[in-house]
């Protein structure tokens, strides 16, 4: 078995140190001393590692990624735009990092206004009446979003309210956020135009409605224009419209959710406010009502009385705390450096650019892949591989062979209505000439897929790794070094 | 090829009736849909099955899909060997593969079931 | 005007030829007329970069941190020291810009080092699996409460007063839609003795849910506590402080069934309280109960070892309302900044700091009981927390943060019944000047 880089634990040597402490500086006491015996700790098996082999692991280990400072993420549903440099510095200026939650009022003002600036901004841009920050990503918004639904149809003693209608094509998280809510979910489905088939929606409108979660423009990247008429429907029956807010990158500026007739939207500050993925996370998910929901938010409530920002722990109506303390502050004040250096114009230009690049995308691509629905996109566009099929090429042999090109793949067989499906969204931050070397490789495979399909499926060849036995990974896990050693089945040589 | 001496849902589940006992399984067709399976999980021991309602689940690395009862009655045996070797399920789904027996609460419902050919015009029809 | 749009007048014009359009206004045509923004968004006009940093630091300035203050307060937030290397690596661009592992081919630096997490996290807690990250300590606790619901299939929680009010809001919040009896024990010497736990719990219990130290610093008796949800086949959560776990039994030791934390204290910047780091560590037979992305090792197809994203069904971008939670984006950046953080302190590292820490607090707590006015309510043992009680505590926490302290959290926020407690925490980042001058003022402000 090659070793790329050895583990943690495999280069630990017992009397190794990465970091020493301050001596103790009042005199020492032998924890036996303060402890019962039973609270002690008898054995800690932590690896012991110098300083500089610790930088370096982790060095080589991050030479093994891909990011958005090294090439384009063309991950449709993702917002990978670039990440300004300037939000990290702000968010680790002292007057910020060093704060903790607890501290009263009056040392942390201008962490409460930042705060309430963003909920402004938040609210301008979205069209809604009122904010909370403090949801931790896109996901934990959606359920609090719903929380706050429930909180409504509570208060009217409406207990016939058991249902959320998802089109078929939405993020995955709706419906699980709903049923983590105790709703029902029922699915509805997409028109020819790629928009929700309002038949369908009209067949499942009832009374027992709650609500009807939807991005728009949707995840085929599609502006559904009958919004109108499908809020107007939702409301009929006294449900509340809720905006999943990844796609908030196509519309800055042009229209809003609240105009929309939305009651409650999520916007996602690690796609649309440029705050970075971190492989992952950390996110934010700040949620914003109409007024008629406002009370409903979580507490505790950032107030301003036109002298001091105030932190509100008891807020009647509220639906109570989502998670501990405020919020991901880090996150937010990248998310306001973000929106203090691009103003509001920046912001209209933001989305302006963004439909501007995946349409440009779009019609070049268009030539070699399969276009389901062949209108103006948004900020993203849905292809189809299905023409490759004969050839025995799947999407995710295209997905494969682009890294070997040197680009992240786009995001696959999502959304789920569409075959082989490949979702592209550029972001507003990639010029011409990047997307130009993107399309001439997206067209160079497609004449592979044809004339050489073994050259994709035999890819990648020049990444760090080729592709990876999942099969055994789920069938016998090895997830902690200290039961399975790093040593994968059906390797013999360790 | 898919045994003559099985019974068939429009599911894919199968069951081989012997007396009062139906073995339980999903069929290769199932089997090829799903990819790599990981991870069967299905009844403990004496629990009652309804006939349609979910049974258990059959994880594969991209995806996940219901086992759904395909006749009534009560587990007397679950095959243990699939804990540590999922794969069975696509190597020998209608043998070694097998996932649970049962024991039937109302022999009526077999005739409910599709036959060998029936199925088979059932999943030439699913395939297109 | 920040310089994040590279596109020039001249491109712009050859991709809307492209396009077949005039103007990228008719992109947007078909927004209904109605609902289209006519005027521009009320925000302020954008600002160059040294404009806006000016603007930041501005609001930066308004506030007094840890560095300008001594922090004495803790109450699930802790300021540890943090090593001056670990900013260095995780301002790597190739780890902060990254996008989600899903890729592994070009992600096997987040594969492993979340694997390096799992394993560590693994044997800090004393457990056998645990995820690549929660959002933080008080959504991470919730979230196991509805495993064990979802697990047990019964409707009934047993929580203790003890764990952080928040964390017991936020989790009554989740599965308040759900039918749920949640029961609350009241704290008595700052702990809650196992045969009022007993008396709790029943054939419906789901799980009974402490926190290891628990919010007034006290050590519950968790192996007695485990042994009870144990015995009525309920599940045992436990909420824990990692750098505790430094030198206190692990809670998986104890016989916990799902540990759940706040990992901030592993290296990351208090931050006002965010963003941090969730935690949540099982035993093996929850392996496809919990939530959340792991990673998992394997071989490629060259004869490599890998990494890679691995039991995804369970998850909801494949299961959707079917999913064990709808956690996407997590906390993959903190869970590897407290990666880093027990890669550098190692086992000699995370020792010293949970001696330090405790040996500091019991230093403290001794000398302030010395003074008049001054009175100790709690006898329980305790890590690095502990409880005073002195009149008028809100007054006197004014006057020591006018003199520079941060003397603590006043308990009376979430427990109206204890008045005038302060919650006292001290880290191994405490000096014996710090120490000597809260006893000085509070001394003067007691007696």
């Amino acid at each position: 078995m090659k070793i790329l880089e050895p583990l943690l634990f495999e280069l630990s040597v017992d009397g190794r140190r990465g970091y020493t402490l301050p001596k103790l500086d009042i005199p020492e006491s032998d924890p036996a001393d303060l402890l019962p015996a039973t609270y002690i700790r008898k054995e800690l098996k932590l690896p012991s590692i110098s300083e500089i082999d610790c930088v370096r692991h982790f060095t080589r280990l991050s030479r093994l990624n891909y990011c958005v400072d090294v090439g384009f993420y063309p991950l449709g549903s993702c917002t990978m735009k670039y990440n300004p440099k300037i939000n990290e510095d702000m968010a680790r200026l002292p007057g910020f990092a060093n704060l903790h939650p607890y501290q009263s009022e009056g040392t942390v003002q201008g962490a409460l206004a930042l705060m309430h600036f963003l909920e402004h901004a938040i609210c301008e841009i979205t069209g809604m009446d009122a904010c909370t920050l403090q949801p931790a990503a896109g996901a934990h918004g959606e359920l609090t979003g719903l929380m706050i639904i429930k909180a409504y149809h509570d208060r009217k003693r409406n207990k016939t309210k058991t249902k959320i209608l998802i089109p078929d094509a939405g993020h995955g998280t709706n419906p699980a956020s709903a049923a983590l809510c105790g709703y029902q979910v029922v699915s509805l489905h997409t028109d020819a135009r790629g928009g929700v088939d309002l038949n369908d929606l009209r067949a499942h409108l009832a009374p027992d409605v709650a609500g009807l979660m939807l991005t728009n423009p949707n995840t085929l990247g599609l502006f559904d224009e009958n919004i109108e008429e499908i809020a107007r429907l939702v409301h009929s029956v006294d449900g509340l419209l809720y905006y999943d807010g990844a796609n908030l990158n196509a519309i800055m500026g042009w229209t809003r959710p609240g105009d929309m007739g939305f009651d409650v939207v999520h916007v996602n500050l690690h796609k649309t406010f440029s705050t970075p993925h971190g492989g992952g996370g950390p996110g934010s998910g700040p949620v914003g009502v109409k007024k008629h929901l406002a009370e409903f938010l979580p507490s505790p409530k950032v107030t301003f009385d036109g002298k001091k920002f105030k932190i509100v722990r008891k807020c009647k109506g509220s639906i109570g705390p989502v998670r501990s303390f405020l919020g991901s502050f880090g996150v937010l004040v990248r998310a306001w450096t973000y929106i203090v250096s691009l103003g509001g114009a920046g912001l209209k230009d933001v989305s302006s650019h963004a439909v501007l690049n995946a349409n440009y995308m779009m019609r070049r691509l268009q030539k070699r892949y399969a276009l389901p629905y062949d209108r103006h996109c948004k900020h993203e566009f849905v292809l189809s591989g299905k023409p490759f099929a004969e050839k025995g090429v799947k999407t995710l042999d295209i997905a494969k062979r682009l890294l070997d090109e040197g680009f992240h793949a786009p995001t696959i067989y999502f959304p789920l209505i569409v075959e082989e499906a490949i979702m592209i969204e550029p972001t507003e931050t990639e010029s011409k000439r990047t997307m130009d070397e993107f399309i001439e490789v997206m067209l160079r495979i497609a004449d592979e897929a044809v004339n050489t399909p073994e050259k994709l499926k035999a890819a990648p060849i020049k990444t760090p790794v080729g592709r990876l036995d999942e099969a055994t990974a789920a069938r016998k896990p090895d997830l902690n070094y200290f039961k399975g050693r790093g040593s994968p089945p059906g390797n013999a040589s360790v | 090829m898919n045994p003559t001496n099985c019974k068939y849902t429009k599911d894919h589940e199968w069951a081989r009736i012997e007396g009062k006992i139906a073995i339980i399984g999903i069929s290769e067709f199932a089997s090829k849909q799903l990819g790599d399976v990981v991870f069967v999980d299905v009844p403990q021991v004496g629990t009652e099955l309804v006939k349609g309602k979910t049974l258990g689940v059959v994880e594969s690395v991209k995806t996940v899909s219901d086992i759904f009862a395909p006749l009534s009655g009560k587990v007397i045996e679950r095959n243990a060997a699939l804990e540590g070797e999922p794969a069975k399920v696509n190597e020998d789904p209608f043998g070694s593969g097998w996932m649970i027996k049962i024991e039937l609460s109302d022999p009526g419902e077999v005739s409910d079931l599709m036959d060998v050919k029936e199925y088979e015009e059932h999943c030439a029809h699913s395939e297109h | 005007m920040a310089n994040y749009l590279p596109n020039t007048p001249e491109e712009v014009k050859q991709m809307l030829a492209t396009i077949g359009v005039p103007d990228i206004e008719e992109l947007f045509r078909e927004i209904p007329a109605s609902m289209r923004l006519n005027r521009p968004l009320d925000l302020p006009e954008g600002l160059s970069e040294a404009e806006t940093a000016q603007k930041l630091q501005d609001l930066s300035e308004q506030n007094f941190g840890a560095d300008e203050l001594s922090c004495f307060i803790g109450a699930g937030i802790y300021d540890h020291r943090i090593p001056l290397v670990l900013n260095h690596l995780l301002l790597r661009g190739d780890f902060f810009t990254a996008y989600t592992p899903y890729q592994a081919e070009i992600a096997q630096g987040t594969l492993q080092a979340i694997y390096e997490y799992q394993s560590l996290m693994c044997e800090l807690t004393g457990m056998d699996i645990a995820n690549a990250s929660m959002y933080e300590g008080a959504t991470a606790f919730a979230e196991a409460a509805n495993m064990a619901l979802v697990h047990t299939n019964r409707k009934k929680l047993v929580v203790l007063e003890t764990v952080h009010p928040e964390y017991r809001a936020v989790t009554e919040g989740l599965v308040r839609h759900l039918g749920v009896d949640v029961v609350t024990l009241q704290v008595e010497d700052g702990v809650i003795d196992a045969t009022r736990v007993a008396e709790a719990v029943d054939g419906n219990t789901a799980a009974v849910m402490l926190q290891y130290p628990n919010f007034f610093g006290c050590l519950e008796d968790v192996a007695a506590i485990c042994a009870i949800a144990k015995k009525a086949g309920a599940l045992s959560i436990v909420s824990t402080y990692p750098v505790a776990l430094g030198i206190l039994t692990p809670p998986g030791e104890f016989g916990a069934d799902i540990v759940t934390g706040e990992g901030q204290s592993l290296g990351i910047p208090m931050g006002f309280g965010g963003p941090s780091l969730g935690f949540m560590a099982v035993r093996d037979p929850l392996m496809r109960k919990i939530p959340g992305r792991i990673s998992g090792c394997t071989l490629d197809n060259r004869g490599q070892r890998g990494f890679v994203l691995t039991l995804q069904a369970r998850e909801q971008h494949i299961r959707r309302e079917k999913a064990s939670s709808n956690i996407c984006s997590n906390q993959a950046l903190m869970a590897l900044n407290a990666t880093i953080y027990m890669a550098l302190l190692g086992r000699e590292g995370m020792r010293e700091v949970a001696s330090h820490s405790m040996q500091k607090a019991h230093h403290l707590k001794k000398e302030l009981s010395k003074l008049t006015g001054v009175q100790i309510p709690f006898s329980a043992p305790f890590f690095n927390e502990f409880v005073i009680q002195v009149p008028n505590a809100a007054k006197v926490l004014k006057k020591l943060e006018s003199e520079g302290i941060l003397g603590g959290f006043l308990l009376e926020t979430f427990y109206p019944r204890f008045k005038n407690h302060i919650l006292v925490a001290v880290t191994e980042k405490r000096t014996i000047e710090e120490m000597d001058l809260y006893k000085h003022l509070l001394g003067g402000l007691s007696a």
